[in-house]
């Protein structure tokens, strides 16, 4: 594995590989040291052209852990608001001695243009491309899911993969780059994914993809599920006549009391997951959010997991 | 000086010699080389009339970064061209007589095939006022063809006035068909790749929804209307349902449109990025049976020429266009001749006669015939290159066929008699005062 760019390009060996070593260091990360000594003396550049102080302190914590060096370059403030191309940003960091670039950008492609340049030869993390993918969230997901199974089944998560397990992902699917690398990993695990938006949420051309669609979030929770993906939907969304308002979104397509309820009435073990940020009273119920069936926070504790182990196989070498 | 072409096919017939002197063409049949005339080894080689591009980006004035007309035309020259109309997008905007005027004389100092500048249809190419068309089309450049390319007039009623105003100049209004709000932002072919790519569609719909209306206000206010690079299947219906009715619509496609599709944006390399966008494969198809069945008529290169920056970087962040006029030949041989689709006599059609018809070039896409002028071009239909844009004449290195080996190559093109391209290579531009 050159670069980590998109969930599509991973084989199952090497994504169960990944979540293993995840496993592994989240157990490292339960001790009162945390810092393993791996990319001692290593630097990775967290290149950051679109503002997540989520996704970039994970990664921060993740190299840090690892004992790398961590330079945060973000877009604001710095010469590529002066107008500095992308390639000139990524070969001055090259200039600086970087081992390993983590990029966010708000265009799609933008890491894998800089994989598949000659402007720069170093291992490429995508942390997030414009409606493109988001690999790392994809997989500290399927890490949250895998180890929830594992621990309601009693057994290791270790090898395993997600055989026969039912995902929702539900939202503004079409502007949604968690929603796609999603699509992709669950599908080579094993899982069965259905998509469940309003249908200005979801792409043309979605009919193609290895899911099944659905516009009514009530039949897919009555169908049964074993998770229910909610992704959050952008307040510029609205403005856009996606849909008529927040308050019919979330009638329609919101995990409400009404739906937690209906969940709790069921005997279902549905878990509920949510990237993050956010918006309580729109796309999730506080309820919801802070129900035991929330991996809200496990989710984070996983992402500094993966990322590690994504930063580890990418730097210290050839595993597969 | 006077060419004896030897043992050419004349759009692809049996072979006999060519005499070309004074500019035109001299005899045909079995001719011996007299003195003073240079010989042309025409040996199994094809000989059409000089083609005639309805549609390229020269650039100049303004961009001379990215393109001017001296280099622009050698391009065009050495893709067989002898004429070509330069698209008004330029800074400034070629919506005044001196603005064509300007191009036109710098086509005509430049010496390497005619150029026709094509006037913007509004001021500033901003939709909301006609630019002076008449005192564009009664200028020295004679401007017949007029367009906002790169830009769609969206306005129906600017649209319609357009349409109507230019009929009083023999004019016809070259429609960049492309619905402004159904495309905003948009980045590449809506369907399943975008859906997979997350780059936000350029639905077909909006090209289409345009060459309906247009055509319908065509046939309402009896106008000539010409559809600039069609790109969809669901265009071509529409084009062929309004020939059908007898409306007077004319429509292009570029070649790359007849042969790459949306699959090639996978690759992130903006070099693909264009507008229209690259469609789908059933698309392609349609377009090269639009043009076998004569529902497309010409070949349009749109050729755009970009500097490196505004290729080298993200795929939201760089220019849309491809360079086009020394590779337009070779992709119609391969998409249209050696598919059975066309004959070379065909070729000639959609590459020099009816474009030429089209923005009403005198002296281009003339019949190869005793008395007329020499814009001739000579193809070796057997041979092979593989495309290397650092070794072209443009400036422009987004060529999208880079790489790709290519039947079919220009072995000389003569411009009113005058050798512009001789063994393969550049010779000299014809003197202006010839």
């Amino acid at each position: 594995m050159k670069h980590l760019l998109s969930t599509a390009d991973l084989t199952r060996a090497e994504a169960v590989q990944i979540l293993d070593i995840a496993g592994e260091m989240r157990e490292a990360g339960t001790r009162v040291v945390k810092k393993l000594p791996a990319l001692r003396g290593r630097t990775v550049v967290n290149l950051f052209f679109e503002d997540s102080t989520r996704t970039r302190i994970s990664f921060e914590a993740a190299a840090k852990r690892l004992s790398a060096d961590v330079i945060n370059f973000s877009a604001k403030g710095s010469s590529v608001s002066k107008g500095e191309s992308l390639k000139d940003t990524a070969q001055t960091l090259l200039a600086i001695g970087a081992d390993a670039v983590v990029i966010r950008h708000p265009d799609s492609g933008a890491p894998a243009r800089l994989a598949a340049t000659d402007w720069i030869n170093l291992p490429i993390i995508n942390a997030g491309d414009g409606t493109h993918e988001h690999p790392t969230q994809a997989l500290l997901d399927a890490f949250t899911l895998r180890r929830q199974l594992a621990l309601r089944d009693g057994v290791s998560a270790t090898g395993l993969g997600l055989d026969g397990l039912k995902v929702a992902i539900v939202g503004d699917i079409l502007h949604s780059r968690v929603a796609r690398s999603n699509l992709w990993l669950l599908n080579t695990l094993g899982a069965s994914v259905t998509m469940v938006a309003p249908p200005t949420l979801l792409p043309v051309g979605a009919e193609a993809w290895p899911c099944a669609i659905s516009y009514d979030l009530d039949e897919v929770i009555a169908d049964g599920v074993d998770a229910l993906m909610m992704l959050r939907v952008q307040g510029e969304r609205m403005n856009a006549a996606y849909f008529p308002n927040p308050r019919e979104y979330s009638r329609y397509w919101g995990l409400d009391d009404a739906r937690l309820a209906a969940l709790d009435a069921a005997g279902a073990e549905t878990l509920i997951m949510h990237p993050g940020p956010m918006n309580r009273g729109l796309e999730i119920s506080s309820a919801a959010a802070d129900s035991p069936r929330s991996t809200v926070l496990d989710q984070v504790t996983n992402g500094v997991a993966v990322r590690m182990a994504s930063l580890y196989m990418l730097l210290s070498g050839d595993l597969i | 000086m006077n060419y004896l072409i030897q043992q050419a096919r004349i759009l692809g017939s049996e072979p006999q010699d060519v005499l070309i002197a004074d500019g035109r063409i001299a005899q045909l049949g079995s001719i011996e080389p007299g003195a003073d005339t240079q010989v042309v080894d025409g040996r199994g080689l094809v000989l059409l009339p000089g083609m005639v591009d309805p549609h390229t980006h020269l650039r100049e004035p303004g961009r001379e970064d990215a393109e001017t007309v001296e280099t622009g035309t050698r391009a065009a020259a050495r893709g067989g061209y002898t004429a070509v109309h330069a698209m008004a997008n330029s800074t400034p905007v070629a919506d005044t007589a001196g603005v064509v005027e300007q191009v036109y004389e710098l086509g005509r100092k430049a010496g390497w095939v005619d150029v026709r500048p094509v006037g913007a249809v509004t001021v500033g190419l901003e939709g909301k006022q006609l630019s002076e068309i008449g005192a564009m089309a009664d200028s020295r450049a004679q401007v017949k063809m007029f367009s906002d390319d790169g830009i769609c007039v969206a306005d129906p009623l600017l649209m319609r006035r357009a349409l109507e105003y230019v009929k009083a100049f023999d004019g016809v209004i070259a429609q960049h068909a492309q619905e402004p709000r159904l495309t905003e932002g948009a980045q590449m072919n809506e369907g399943e790749v975008s859906s997979v790519l997350g780059l936000p569609g350029w639905p077909a719909v909006a090209e289409e929804s345009i060459i309906a209306r247009d055509v319908l206000l065509a046939e309402h206010v009896g106008a000539r209307l010409h559809v600039c690079h069609v790109s969809t299947a669901g265009s071509v219906e529409i084009i062929r349902w309004a020939k059908a009715r007898g409306i007077q619509v004319t429509a292009e496609v570029t070649p790359h449109h007849l042969l790459l599709t949306d699959e090639k944006v996978r690759t992130f390399d903006p070099v693909f990025k264009v507008n229209p966008p690259l469609r789908r494969q059933e698309d392609v198809m349609a377009l090269r049976a639009a043009v076998a069945d004569g529902t497309i008529d010409v070949i349009g290169t749109d050729h755009a020429p970009h500097p490196a920056e505004s290729k080298e970087c993200e795929w939201g962040a760089a220019a849309m266009g491809m360079t086009g006029l020394e590779t337009a030949l070779s992709i119609v041989q391969h998409t249209l001749v050696d598919t059975g689709l066309l004959t070379w006599e065909d070729v000639a059609r959609i590459t020099s006669a009816t474009p030429a018809r089209i923005g009403r070039v005198a002296d281009q896409g003339r019949p190869i015939a005793v008395g007329e002028p020499a814009n001739l071009v000579l193809v070796d239909p057997d041979a092979r290159w593989i495309v290397d844009p650092y070794a072209m004449a443009t400036k422009g290195r987004n060529s999208p066929f880079a790489g790709m080996e290519l039947p079919g190559s220009v072995r000389a093109t003569f411009f009113h008699g005058h050798p512009t391209v001789l063994d393969g290579q550049l010779a000299t531009p014809r003197p202006a005062d010839a």
